[in-house]
């Protein structure tokens, strides 16, 4: 049972470094979870997402104002890059820095359009993350605590 | 019990606000044997090296520590980019009070801008880190801090022989720098700074439902003589 499960979860993340989902930052996480601390890498994704979500939701209500302080909405794309960086979600990280671009370039329809580009990639990667989480779960479940 | 090894012994004050990277950077720290702390606003690091906000200069303990123990840091790894206190005006303050000044002090930033580094290189900084920050990074800073480590084994008055002395342009350009308070290339920081404090505010309300969060704050919060006692069994 738990080889078969452990066979899914590493081809779902060999599949997400495959597609650019992930890079190697990924990796330096998972290099530094060890029995000391076999949580730190479920911790850290969780904060991502949940960080991630809410810096999504300013940005939509930044961009959604009459007169757009781009500035705002720069620093809380800022935010996101840094984080997404840190966890290693490559391919978030890259339309962060798209969409500081376009709030330097003050475009609110680039930055709308990033935006929704930025929320797709965001859940998609937040759903495949909830998925090897679940399956660790699962396969640790399968082995006694000592 | 496993052997104390010397690296055990090394604390390092790690500053930065964003959880996520304080939480990366407090593990990469353990990895390679030091003891951290973790604080998420320079502020909340000058306190912790017994300095105010205010002063510039202290040899007494602050008196915003009622219970004031001498917390020896080893070693500060700093983000640049925060709300407030930039980690460049957070070296600053280090390296323009006698008692810290010798303390090595370690930059990050997710940005690569040539200006930003050779200023923090020039004005005390012993190292410049690219976030995210990686296990081989660790790597730079076992000589930073063996070099701190063998000024504090000769007792010597602040005035070490080993430093080298200083460009007094540099002397000026610092005496001017502190007094004007955030001399910073960062708009980022200066602008966001309502948002930051607000989402910080907003993390830690979030953060009480979770046990893991909980730990963090604490962690960022305690005095030295709650994380001594994990002191002993770092590996």
């Amino acid at each position: 049972m738990a080889a078969a499960l452990t066979n899914q979860l590493h081809a779902l993340v060999n599949n997400m470094f495959a597609t650019g989902l992930l890079d190697e930052q990924f990796q330096q996480l998972q290099m530094l979870q060890d029995s000391s601390a076999p949580d730190f890498v479920s911790e850290v994704v969780t904060l991502f997402c949940d960080d991630g979500e809410r810096i999504i939701g300013e940005l939509a209500r930044q961009l959604d104002q009459p007169n757009v302080d781009f500035d705002r909405v720069d620093s809380f794309a800022h935010q996101l890059k840094g984080s997404s960086a840190s966890v290693g979600a490559q391919q978030v990280k890259n339309t962060c820095i798209q969409f500081r671009e376009f709030c330097q370039q003050r475009s609110r329809d680039g930055c709308l359009k990033t935006l929704d580009l930025v929320r797709t990639e965001f859940y998609d990667l937040r759903n495949k993350f909830q998925v090897m989480l679940q399956l660790e779960k699962q396969i640790q479940a399968c082995y006694p605590k000592h | 019990m496993t052997l104390v090894g010397p690296e055990s012994r090394f604390h390092v004050l790690a500053v930065d606000d964003s959880l996520i990277d304080r939480k990366i950077i407090e593990m990469l720290l353990k990895n390679s044997s030091y003891k951290v702390t973790t604080v998420d606003s320079g502020s909340k690091a000058l306190e912790v090296l017994g300095l105010t906000d205010e002063s510039d200069d202290s040899s007494s303990p602050s008196s915003s520590c009622p219970d004031h123990q001498e917390i020896d840091v080893n070693l500060i790894i700093t983000d640049y980019c925060m709300p407030g206190m930039t980690g460049y005006d957070l070296l600053k303050r280090v390296k323009g009070s006698s008692s810290l000044k010798d303390i090595p002090v370690v930059i990050m930033s997710s940005e690569n801008v040539p200006v930003r580094i050779n200023r923090c290189l020039k004005d005390g900084a012993e190292e410049f880190f690219l976030k995210p920050v990686k296990l081989a990074d660790m790597k730079k800073l076992k000589s930073h801090l063996l070099k701190s480590k063998q000024q504090h084994v000769a007792p010597q008055p602040d005035q070490l022989p080993e430093k080298p002395p200083r460009n007094p342009e540099d002397e000026e350009a610092a005496a001017k720098a502190i007094p004007n308070g955030i001399v910073s290339d960062c708009s980022r920081c200066s602008t966001s700074s309502s948002n930051k404090r607000k989402a910080a505010t907003m993390e830690q309300q979030e953060g009480l439902s979770s046990p893991e969060r909980t730990k963090q704050r604490l962690s960022s919060t305690s005095s030295s003589s709650s994380s001594s006692n994990s002191l002993v069994v770092e590996t």
